[in-house]
């Protein structure tokens, strides 16, 4: 189908665009930016006048809930959402039940994701067998079917020669290794950073040190092995720091930060408020301030939204008991919208970080508004005001700490390959 | 929901009694002046019964063993009238995968009108006042490490009994501050009540991360921490914190940080020592302080009664306006 995108503002980071251009999308790929090519007749025409478009966002880490724990998502619903917020790639981390520790796991997301039709889903596959830290898993299968990495997702690897030879096998295959630090002694019982707010709450906190320590150990056996490795989920601005530093020695690291630990923080837990119950823990002001730096400044070069939907009984419990993590796949952009109008980043380093970086991590022809790329697109108005309510999510996960909260910014279409798969009411 | 948003209704009464942190200090007055009322009605002997939550149904529900603090409630709510029933839940339906919710569920449909709740999770009590109907009262009998409100008001009723002036006090908390409860409820009302000094004392292992910010001196050395001071709150230490490498030994830790007569010579001499029990002699504190002049630990216990009959009266009539 040949669909024109026509007086949009385009955002294309990837090549450098930033100006009401139209946008021709032909045979599921973008035909031309500009001028229409020739011979070139739309068969249909959206007026972005006064919208900007963007490649479609590349989510690094989304649960789906299958296979495993569809009580949380289905692939189906969890698309769902994603479409509506404007994500045409998702990654999901190898922690489904059963693990993704086999060729046949992937082919059953690959194949639920295709009859879904709404996002391309990519799978991390796991890093060790059932995710125990023990044995290798098959990471040269995983990657014939198709896995764009490997990850022991938020299971610590405490053996450390399990974690180096696991890299060094990662790299003879040539996978990139996706890396959750935390130290699971000083973790221990923590939900929350420990700070002031933990102790006065009386929770068991996470230090600082749980997730620096286990940074510097996995940086030193990259040096040491050489893989390729990228950092999920840094929470402190120790750690950035850190991955700073292994960078500008050549390091082949690259790192992320979520975009709920870009506005919130451990005082927001005040209130045994579970819905801020997120892993790694929200960390003080002077971290989440230190991780908006290094966002600005390239050291993390990707934002974003891990999405993990919850049922609501994981919620609802006291909060030691409750389950960590954030449907946030349709509050993703407004809250990247949220961080450019606090002056955080400017809005084509926030597209940036949602669409060529997390692609470039992933090794995915992604995140791009380039001739001849997929045609996956975001149209969006930065100006609509909406108030985020359980309703409104199509997430079968309801638990957002932004409930209630007014977001700027909302998706109008949302093509996948040429194809629209979400079109605002 | 903040705590202070959840304890006090729209007419600034207290609906729920879940944390001192946060709540005026006229209202921790007023739970003291209500106490020392009924401390008098005994007067020692026999039990005086008022009718202040005569047709009320009180409902101890202990998710974690306790006798002191169960039994004080149980008796506050006789003296008040109310029938009283306690529910062991450890042994019952927490077991059986009933979720917490529908615990509540359930005994909200039998017609109870207030819960005194102890669970070894913080936030515990806090969830369930956020999640009870709507005419309930939820009064925290301790929950983890947070909270311990009841057991905080009557030690500052003790207090008050021997010391006239919160305003001129030092106090001294001794022991395994991280994981207290007590600790933390006794900080808060303390500095409310305006004590200027409060000090914790105790090994690096067992003081949390921030606490300063709360309000309160830290001191690593007994001694250093004992100097000149009126109130010497002691804690139980508990076995099992030499799991987890927080201590080395009981014995160690009498040694360090154990009262003992000899080590009490530097706190005033009026001082007067209390502890929360039960008492590990030997431990945290040597027989000759616990059962000396100084000691008021059994006051306490006596006291706990008439405090929590204040605080269950104060809810109950926050529920009849």
């Amino acid at each position: 189908m040949r669909i024109a995108i026509s007086g949009g503002h385009v955002i294309d980071p990837a090549n450098n665009i930033d100006a009401v251009v139209d946008v021709f999308v032909d045979g599921g790929r973008i035909a031309a930016l500009g001028r229409a090519p020739k011979g070139y007749k739309a068969e249909r025409t959206i007026n972005a006048r006064g919208l900007h478009v963007i490649p479609g966002l590349v989510e690094l880490s989304a649960r789906l809930g299958e296979p495993g724990y569809t009580h949380k998502g289905t692939i189906a619903s969890e698309t769902r959402a994603a479409a509506a917020g404007g994500v045409t790639t998702l990654c999901c981390p190898p922690d489904t039940l059963p693990v993704i520790d086999t060729p046949a796991v992937v082919e059953l997301i690959h194949q639920r994701a295709t009859a879904s039709g709404r996002t391309r889903v990519v799978c991390l596959g796991a890093l060790t067998r059932e995710l125990k830290g023990e044995l290798l898993a098959g990471m040269g299968g995983l990657r014939q079917v198709g896995c764009v990495g490997v990850s022991n997702a938020r299971v610590p690897i405490p053996n450390t020669e399990v974690m180096r030879r696991a890299m060094e096998y990662a790299a003879t295959i040539g996978m990139t290794v996706f890396l959750h630090a935390e130290d699971p002694w000083l973790a221990a019982q923590g939900h929350v950073h420990e700070g002031a707010t933990s102790t006065r709450m009386g929770l068991p906190g996470i230090p600082e040190t749980a997730e620096t320590i286990s940074v510097a150990r996995d940086l030193l056996l990259i040096e040491q092995t050489g893989v390729r490795a990228h950092f999920c989920r840094l929470s402190t601005s120790r750690s950035v720091a850190m991955v700073a530093e292994a960078r500008r020695r050549g390091l082949p690291v690259t790192a992320d930060v979520s975009v709920q630990h870009l506005h919130l923080i451990d005082e927001d837990v005040v209130g045994y408020n579970s819905l801020c119950h997120v892993r790694p823990p929200l960390r003080g002001r002077r971290d989440r301030d230190g991780l908006r730096k290094a966002l600005r400044k390239g050291v993390v070069t990707a934002m974003c939204c891990d999405h993990q939907p919850q049922d609501r009984d994981a919620k609802k419990l006291p909060f030691d008991a409750t389950e960590p993590g954030v449907s946030a796949l349709e509050t993703w952009l407004p809250l990247a919208l949220r961080l450019v109008s606090e002056g955080v980043l400017d809005m084509p380093a926030a597209i940036a970080s949602m669409t060529t970086a997390p692609a470039e991590i992933l090794g995915l022809e992604a995140g791009t508004l380039s001739e001849h790329a997929p045609a996956d697109v975001c149209v969006f108005d930065a100006n609509v005001q909406w108030v985020l309510t359980e309703d409104g999510l199509l997430s079968h996960g309801k638990n957002s700490p932004f409930l209630g909260q007014t977001m700027r910014g909302r998706v109008c279409y949302t093509l996948l390959g040429g194809v629209i798969v979400y079109e605002a009411a | 929901m903040t705590a202070r948003d959840l304890q006090i209704n729209e007419h600034g009464r207290l609906q729920h009694f879940i944390t001192v942190e946060g709540l005026p200090r006229q209202l921790l007055i007023d739970i003291l002046d209500r106490a020392e009322g009924f401390a008098g009605l005994g007067g020692g002997r026999a039990v005086k019964k008022v009718p202040l939550l005569r047709g009320k149904t009180v409902i101890n529900l202990f998710f974690e063993p306790s006798t002191r603090t169960r039994t004080t409630f149980e008796l506050a709510a006789n003296r008040l009238s109310a029938d009283v029933l306690s529910l062991n839940i450890d042994a019952s339906s927490a077991k059986k995968g009933e979720s917490l919710l529908d615990t509540l569920r359930n005994l909200e449909a039998m017609h109870c009108d207030m819960f005194v709740v102890r669970h070894n999770l913080s936030g515990a009590a806090h969830f369930i006042a956020s999640h009870v109907a709507p005419h309930i009262s939820v009064i925290n009998g301790g929950d983890g490490r947070h909270a311990h409100p009841t057991q905080a008001m009557l030690d500052a009723f003790t207090i008050r009994q021997h010391k006239h002036d919160f305003r001129r006090l030092s106090v001294a908390i001794v022991g395994d501050i991280l994981h207290s409860r007590v600790a933390r409820s006794n900080i808060h009302a303390l500095r409310i009540l305006g004590v200027p000094d409060v000090r914790v004392v105790g090994p690096h292992t067992l003081i949390p991360t921030g606490i300063e910010t709360m309000g309160v001196r830290v001191f690593q050395d007994l001694e250093a921490g004992l100097r000149d001071v009126d109130v010497v709150i002691m804690l139980r230490l508990q076995q099992e914190r030499m799991r987890g490498a927080l201590l080395p030994s009981t014995s160690e830790y009498f040694r360090l940080y154990g009262l003992t007569e000899q080590r009490l010579r530097v706190a005033n001499p009026d001082v007067i020592v209390m502890h929360p029990g039960p008492i590990n002699r030997g431990v945290e504190i040597d027989s000759a302080v616990a059962d000396g002049s100084r000691s008021v630990i059994l006051q306490q216990v006596s006291h706990g009664i008439a405090v929590r009959m204040a605080v269950m009266a104060l809810c109950a009539g926050s529920q009849t306006e």
